[in-house]
């Protein structure tokens, strides 16, 4: 049977005739999860999204149910739930699908998520540029509070809970948690050490915080809806719900599709739903979960153990969809934003790309990161520029072995990950580049359409 | 230094290596207390931690624990260790029972190599016509941590060279390796959040907020605390290479706070003054403007040989006739609380010989909380153990002024304060036999019969007494003046001329006579002060109103 989609989160917006307003979603179940939920004591909420096995959508899947159990209870400090609605990752647009054309699925997950935490008080963080989002979030926050969903005294419970949306300012690291909140608290975008700043116990303004990625709070909305139970049967054990996958590139249907966690493969994704690569192509390489995850190169051999004990040896069309797979295979889900790239793409010319994106978008406050990501992309563009020699390849590597590890955030990672998996793979190429390029030949850039 | 209460000491393994450290206590801090140096940029002890320059990468690792039973997993007899898969920085952890710390493996000189290499790949490596060369970390540390050689061939960034940051601080941005501690202490200390950081990445420039400047008086302070040369004195900069300086422990002058300083200085002339760590006193502080008192001591108007009637004479024969009239009488005596506590003691000595009345004048200016008091003068406590005085400071000398004007003082012996602007006029000062010893030509001196001169706080050694009544001493760093003697000698020599004896004038002997009259000073001798002082006992004097309020490391009994 080909790989199917799954719509859950998506469900709503994809029926045609679908509108923003709060009273198209109250016609299609809108809030009904929160009204049980409001029902449900707090601590039960936090149970019911932990049994489901909800993995946070923003990249790191960690364990929503576990993250809530962190927060620090005993502080006597408020609590805050942050939305981390800044989808900056290259290769993701999957949030944006729902500010833009379901935001009450994901206000309801928020006040179901405060709730859940005695939150009196949500921030939902948007991207900057999603200045028309940040106006879809405000009309939908105010028609939420008119019927009493959020603000004071939700359904009649007599907890209330404010939500206000910051617009962010055009910055990658500021999609980080913690440097998402020291820009919420309106300072330089520069991520926290951790120890001591963990969100769930010095968060925003030092007191107990939750960030939540956008999607994920959308996710523990179909939670509380169908019961965690019920959750967890979507999907395989150990990634349960379905993921959005943002395919771009140089593929035939680039697009979003939603598929139950585990119950296809990136064979299917690129060649039942995308429609594989453009006539007359061939697939390289992917990145598999926005531009920060470890790229795979087809042809390549995956081998190593499930956590069942079972061997596997995959190709990378034969890669399941899900978090554990993937990551098994030495990279990440990540945010499902995969990057495809076909033969007509030079990979120097990718590399430096993504590392020019990196060292535009370095905080700067630490050092291998900082000065890492600049000498990676100089590098990298003077290669492009005809200028490479053959030790610059094993020198970028190095490079990015100084700073993968060592820095404040994982931007870090972000930095040195595609120079890390991509300098190993694919060597010879970019060798040939070098040598190619240093006599004056230039391979053009990569045909699009 | 003596804490009374003992800390809390846990072993910690070091490379191997078992040790005694403070429970809780910063790894940095607590590493270097047993001689293991981690090289650090952005981590100081006074300040938050940044955590930013990662040099302080290392590994850590602690007991594994069986998640059943809570028990210590052991593995040939000996706890197993579990290692964090990533290194750490040290500064922003603690010292924990169990702590294992690797400061020599190979992936922490992988990292320090890394972070040596990354911060050297945009730095001017101008080191030959930096300010900071000889004492800049980032030279030492590439020595010590780096890889000798660059690889790195592309482009530098450029950034602003000569940025005025305020009246004394410029900054060259372009070495500057982003460590956030001068942000930090204006934040944080100086309480004027006026720096910042603009731009991203390796682009991140410091900068004072627009419309402002660096201009508080502890902004050298951010010159002191930059690890590399981006901020340096605008008055030091490009003055000496500081390997040619000598380093005299000394104490700041400026008020009663009593900042201890070092004095900077090479072939008699001292080149600046910058903060001596004291935890009790003044952390690694100091105001801007004590920093350039040294600069008097080489104005126009400085005394430099003895004056008899206003025109320089011979020493001896100075103190001859200096002798004659004090021993004439009546004398009264104005000391001051920038004499040293020996020369305090002699004066008073002095002063019960000749049946002279003793004033010390009050020197007083609006305090600012951190480290500059509302007593001007160093050593007023000092004027109180010494015997000179067993009062409040004089506001004025209008009392003295009474009795020369009805001629029941004919003699005035000055010491180191400046009197017309006390009451005592040209007029006033006709009518007396005036005698005074000072560093600088001012109205006395200049109408004294004997003018002696004095040596600033930089030519002679002594000890102040601060108001925490901490007593703390500060060496002679230059030489004085040619053919000027140390005012202990000279105050001995007039006592001895009053006595009718020779004085011993020496510390020792000054010191000995201190300790058996003066309770509070009882067990002390010259030479034995340690170097973050000694707190007295000034309980007999708490009945006076002194006016200092709060500073950074005092407060006023209630």
């Amino acid at each position: 049977m080909p790989a199917q989609e799954r719509p859950l989160i998506y469900a709503n917006l994809r029926r045609p005739g679908y509108t923003v307003d709060i009273d198209c979603y109250l016609r299609h179940g809108g809030y009904e999860a929160l009204r049980k939920a409001v029902a449900t004591k707090p601590e039960d909420v936090c149970k019911e999204v932990e049994t489901s096995g909800l993995r946070g959508r923003g990249g790191a899947g960690f364990p929503t149910g576990m993250k809530w159990k962190f927060l620090d209870r005993k502080s006597g400090k408020p609590a805050y739930l942050v939305v981390n609605a800044d989808e900056s990752e290259p290769g993701t647009y999957k949030d944006r699908q729902i500010i833009y054309k379901d935001p009450h699925q994901m206000l309801e997950g928020i006040a179901i998520t405060a709730w859940a935490i005695q939150a009196r008080q949500a921030f939902i963080y948007i991207r900057g540029e999603f200045q028309h989002g940040a106006k879809i979030l405000r009309r939908a926050i105010e028609e939420a509070k008119a019927r009493g969903f959020l603000g004071s005294n939700i359904l009649g419970s007599g907890y209330s809970c404010e939500v206000v949306v910051h617009r962010g300012g055009g910055c990658y690291v500021c999609g980080e948690e913690t440097g998402l909140i020291e820009s919420l608290e309106g300072k330089r975008g520069y991520p926290r050490i951790k120890p001591p700043y963990f969100p769930a116990v010095l968060g925003l303004y030092n007191c107990p915080t939750i960030v939540n990625n956008a999607e994920t709070l959308a996710q523990v909305r179909h939670v509380l809806a169908m019961g965690g139970a019920e959750f967890a049967k979507i999907g395989i054990p150990g990634d349960s719900g379905t993921h959005i996958w943002g395919v771009s590139g140089l593929v035939k249907r680039p697009g979003l599709y939603e598929i139950e966690a585990g119950k296809a493969t990136f064979g299917e994704l690129l060649y039942d739903l995308c429609g594989g690569p453009l006539d007359g192509r061939a697939f390289k390489a992917i990145i598999p979960g926005g531009s920060s995850t470890k790229i795979l190169r087809f042809g390549e051999r995956f081998k190593g153990k499930r956590p069942d004990g079972t061997e596997f040896d995959w190709a990378l069309e034969d890669i399941p969809l899900d978090a554990n797979s993937i990551a098994a295979c030495g990279t990440g889900l990540g945010t499902g934003g995969t990057i495809v790239l076909d033969d007509s793409v030079e990979m120097i010319q990718a590399l430096s790309n993504l590392n020019a994106f990196y060292a535009h978008e370095t905080c700067g406050q630490c050092t291998p990161c900082r000065e890492g990501s600049l000498w990676l992309s100089r590098v990298s563009r003077r290669i492009v520029g005809g200028g490479g020699r053959e030790e610059d390849v094993p020198m970028l590597l190095d490079i990015a072995n100084q700073v993968a590890g060592r820095t404040i955030c994982a931007h870090g990672e972000a930095v040195a990950w595609p120079v890390q998996s991509a300098v190993p793979k694919f060597k010879d190429e970019y060798l040939e580049s070098i040598r190619r390029r240093r006599r004056g030949e230039t391979a053009g850039g990569p045909t699009l359409i | 230094m003596v804490t009374d209460n003992k800390p809390n000491l846990v072993t910690v393994n070091i490379d191997g290596v078992e040790h005694q450290l403070p429970a809780g206590a910063n790894l940095v801090d607590a590493l270097a207390s047993v001689g293991k140096e981690v090289p650090h940029y952005c981590y100081h002890p006074k300040l938050s931690v940044a955590g930013n320059c990662r040099m302080c990468l290392v590994e850590l690792g602690s007991p594994l624990r069986d998640r059943a039973t809570g028990e210590v997993v052991m593995e040939n007899g000996k706890p197993k260790v579990g290692w964090q898969p990533k290194p750490a920085i040290a500064c922003a952890s603690t010292v924990t029972p169990g702590l294992h710390i690797r400061l020599d493996s190979p992936a922490v000189k992988s990292c320090r190599e890394g972070v040596t290499e990354l911060l050297l790949i945009n730095h001017p490596l101008d080191c030959p016509i930096c300010d900071q060369a000889g004492e800049c970390k980032l030279q030492e540390y590439s020595a010590q941590y780096g890889r000798g050689y660059s690889r790195y061939i592309d482009e530098k960034n450029a950034k602003p060279k000569r940025t005025r940051l305020g009246p004394r601080v410029t900054l060259d941005d372009e070495r500057c390796i982003l460590c956030s501690r001068c942000v930090r202490f204006c934040n944080e200390v100086a309480g004027d959040p006026v720096l910042g950081f603009v731009n991203r990445g390796s682009y991140n420039t410091l900068t004072c907020y627009p419309g402002r400047e660096l201009a508080n008086n502890y902004s050298l302070n951010t010159v002191d605390i930059c690890p590399v040369g981006a901020l340096t004195s605008t008055d030091f900069r490009f003055r000496m290479r500081v390997w040619f300086l000598k380093q005299t422990p000394s104490v700041d002058t400026e008020s009663s706070a009593g900042v201890n300083t070092t004095v900077w200085s090479r072939e008699g002339k001292v080149h600046r003054v910058t903060p001596r760590r004291n935890d009790a006193v003044n952390e690694t502080w100091m105001a801007d403007s004590g920093r350039e008192l040294f600069k008097s001591g080489e104005s126009a108007d400085r005394l430099r040989a003895a004056r008899i009637r206003g025109a320089e004479a011979d020493l001896g024969a100075a103190l001859a006739l200096a002798a004659e009239i004090l021993r004439a009488g009546p004398l009264a005596i104005v000391g001051s609380g920038h004499q040293s506590l020996e020369e305090q003691r002699l004066l008073a000595r002095l002063a019960k010989a000749a049946g002279a009345r003793t004033y010390v004048p009050a020197r007083r200016g609006a305090g600012d909380g951190l480290l500059v008091s509302e007593d001007r003068t160093p050593n007023f406590r000092g004027a109180l153990l010494a015997g000179l005085t067993d009062r409040e400071a004089d506001r004025d000398l209008a009392a003295l002024r009474a009795e020369i004007e009805t001629g029941r003082v004919r003699s005035l012996l000055v010491c180191r304060e400046e009197v017309a602007s006390l009451g005592l006029d040209a007029a006033t000062l006709a009518k007396v036999r005036l005698v005074t010893l000072g560093t600088h030509l001012d109205a006395a001196s200049a109408a004294a019969e004997v003018a002696l001169p004095g040596l600033t706080v930089f030519e002679r050694s002594g000890h102040f007494v601060n108001c925490q009544f901490r007593l703390q001493s500060f060496l002679q760093a230059i030489p004085g003046p040619a053919g000027a003697r140390p005012d202990a000698e000279i105050l001995g020599r007039l006592l001895g001329a009053v006595e009718g004896r020779a004085v011993a004038f020496d510390a020792g002997a000054v010191w000995q006579e201190l300790a058996a009259s003066q309770p509070a000073l009882a067990g002390l001798a010259a030479g034995r002060v340690p170097a973050e002082g000694v707190l007295l006992d000034g309980s007999a004097w708490r009945h006076l109103p002194f006016p200092e309020r709060k500073l950074l490391k005092f407060a006023a009994q209630a």
